[in-house]
């Protein structure tokens, strides 16, 4: 019943050159998915909801690149409105609406963000059109690809795999060694005694929701050359980063990483043996984590 | 140790039987009613757009009071219960399509269908923590969604099940006659409700309750929570999937939006909008959203701006859902009468 192509995946584990190409293009799914998996994990570690509209800061960061880069045609500066528009519409949000529903329960926050996923959506459609977009290569990298051991290996993706490991050891160390970081990770473990000290915690939440968005913005905006626009592009993104969440463990930084390269391998390898299967992979592979260790690889117990 | 003879043991708690039976005599004559006047309707309405407004209000109505089982009676908020109201379309259409089998056969075998996988997939889920519970209920429901996408030979992928379903009459009822297909959809909506009612009145509905306020102490004086989650996972899933096989019928077809995350999206909205403490809430918020989403897609192409605002207003502004507003003003008014 199900479509197997097992030579396929065999013939191209023998191969080098395969090995590679599939190698590279399982890390850039992965590093996307880190973005944004990260931001989600860590809006969840900090402020104890899901942001169900992760996706849309996706996609906001996707389309806010694209349209810079048709303005200004600096990639650079495209990078820097995805990032940046998209981290002042995560404070927007959680100060004039997420910070409403705290004390609610999981409902109001569920029904919070699906309103906005509509919303969200419509207003890209309103802006941008309901026709698929690309914004192209920009003309910095239409340069021809490298070889690695016989496989192709776009620079774009290298800068892309660069960026994002970048600001993965950004987030870790600033978390772990800055004085900010030891607020919010004091801020995660007990809000009262935080804002007891004079600390202003609507503030650092505000900040790490901006931040959350920022990562995802980030990543819409490296896809956009990379990957068609549309309205909605975020929902799919949204789920395989819960996905990743679920698997590394949420709140975790280090778990979304290595859940995230998971999955993007399990797509990457997965399309070539299993065409049509390659989404049951990963559900499949995120069932046998859950019913092993419920709060993912690295997940701690009480979360 | 002496045994104490039976009858001078501690007095048996007084449980009040006959006050049992006679509401659920009671509820018996109120659903023979309802279904009574609705199927009276067309002689006095013959409007084929109420009719066809009311058969759309039993497919979801069905599905959003299943899920109020879960959500208001359980505290299992679910954000992929769609996905069954999806594999009772389809299951019901393909069966239809391709095996022959009469309606009632193919009816049961999809409800059959539907109790194997809610059994597995609720297995997995009602283990979990309420946001995790949420979103890998969404990531199965994205799973069927997917599988429904890319199963082209089987489903027609997103051109869904086409070529019309066909309904060949069986117990003297003939269901591609509009007026059957309406009698019939009352007659599952009203079964469904009162069967619905009956697991929430019951001692396992309590039972549910007691789960949902405070789930260690269950578990402390001997419920197994996780077989009785279980056991309304699957249950609120076969009613779900009941849902989906009127708007099968209706439509005569499926789509792959049956099975996508909006249903369940509209489902936790049509609670919140009618009220989870209520039995009859979800049914008043389908009428209210089936209203709601013909009145805007008529005016407007951004459909989901426009219910998204509308759901703001109820989640941020009011707090909670209408019927629980208007019962707490009701309760209000009647206390300061009362004083």
């Amino acid at each position: 019943m199900l479509p197997l192509d097992i030579d396929a995946l065999t013939g191209c584990l023998a191969s080098s050159a395969c090995l590679v190409t599939q190698t590279t293009s399982g890390f850039i799914i992965g590093m996307l998915l880190f973005l944004v998996a990260v931001g989600l994990t860590l809006i969840f570690g900090v402020l104890k909801v899901v942001n169900f509209s992760h996706g849309a800061f996706y996609m906001f960061g996707a389309y806010f690149a694209m349209t810079a880069y048709q303005l200004t045609g600096s990639f650079a500066l495209a990078m820097l409105c995805g990032a940046a528009g998209t981290a002042i519409l995560g404070l927007v949000f959680e100060r004039g609406f997420m910070s409403r529903v705290y004390g609610a329960d999981v409902l109001m926050q569920l029904l919070v963000c699906y309103a906005f996923v509509l919303i969200f959506d419509d207003v890209v459609r309103m802006i941008w059109g309901p026709e698929f977009k690309s914004m192209g290569m920009p003309a910095a990298f239409q340069v021809a690809p490298l070889f690695i051991a016989g496989g192709v290996v776009p620079p774009y993706y290298l800068l892309l795999i660069g960026v994002a490991l970048a600001a993965a050891a950004i987030l870790g160390l600033g978390l772990a060694r800055t004085r900010i970081g030891k607020v919010i990770r004091a801020a995660a473990h007990n809000p009262g005694m935080v804002s007891a000290l004079g600390i202003n915690t609507g503030l650092i939440y505000g900040g790490v929701f901006a931040l959350g968005g920022m990562l995802a913005g980030l990543a819409g905006a490296l896809a956009a050359p990379v990957r068609s626009l549309t309205p909605g592009m975020g929902f799919s993104v949204l789920i395989e980063s819960f996905i990743v969440t679920v698997i590394g463990g949420m709140g975790s930084i280090l778990g979304a990483l290595i859940g995230a390269l998971l999955i993007g391998m399990i797509r990457s390898f997965g399309s070539l043996g299993f065409p049509l299967f390659t989404e049951g992979l990963m559900y499949l592979f995120m069932v046998i984590v859950l019913v092993s260790r419920p709060t993912g690889l690295f997940g701690k117990e009480v979360a | 140790m002496t045994e104490l003879p039976a009858d001078q043991g501690a007095q048996a708690l007084d449980v009040p039987q006959p006050h049992v039976k006679t509401r659920r005599n009671r509820d018996v004559l109120i659903a023979l009613a309802a279904f009574v006047v609705l199927a009276l309707l067309p002689m006095v309405f013959s409007s084929k757009f109420l009719l066809d407004f009311v058969i759309r209000c039993a497919a979801y109505g069905l599905f959003a009071t299943s899920l109020n089982l879960l959500i208001g009676y359980t505290g299992l908020t679910s954000f992929g219960h769609g996905m069954f109201f999806g594999l009772g379309a389809y299951g019901f259409g393909l069966m239809m399509q391709k095996t022959g089998v009469s309606v009632p056969v193919a009816f049961v075998a999809t409800l059959a269908i539907t109790f194997v996988t809610a059994l597995v997939i609720g297995a997995i889920c009602v283990r979990l923590k309420e946001i995790y519970f949420a979103f890998v209920t969404l990531a199965f429901q994205m799973l069927i969604h997917s599988t429904i996408l890319s199963w082209v030979s089987l489903t027609g992928g997103d051109q869904g099940l086409r070529g019309g379903i066909p309904r060949p009459p069986f117990w003297g009822i003939d269901l591609s006659n509009h007026l059957h297909l309406y009698v019939t959809s009352c007659a599952l909506l009203v079964i469904g409700l009162f069967l619905m009612h009956q697991i929430a009145q019951s001692p396992f509905g309590y039972t549910l309750r007691m789960i949902r306020d405070n789930a260690t102490r269950a578990s402390f004086i001997g419920i197994d929570v996780w077989r009785a989650k279980l056991t309304i996972f699957v249950l609120a899933a076969l009613f779900a999937s009941t849902g989906g096989v009127i708007m099968a019928l209706f439509v005569s077809g499926a789509y792959p939006e049956f099975a996508y995350w909006t249903i369940s999206g509209e489902g936790i909205f049509i609670n919140m909008l009618g009220g989870v403490t209520t039995f009859l809430g979800p049914m008043v918020g389908t009428v209210l959203l089936l209203i709601l989403n013909d009145t805007v897609t008529r005016l407007t192409e951004y459909h989901g701006l426009v219910l998204g605002i509308v759901i703001l207003f109820f989640a941020i502004g009011l707090r909670k859902g209408l019927m629980d507003f208007v019962i707490e003003w009701y309760a209000q008014r009647r206390d300061r009468r009362g004083k």
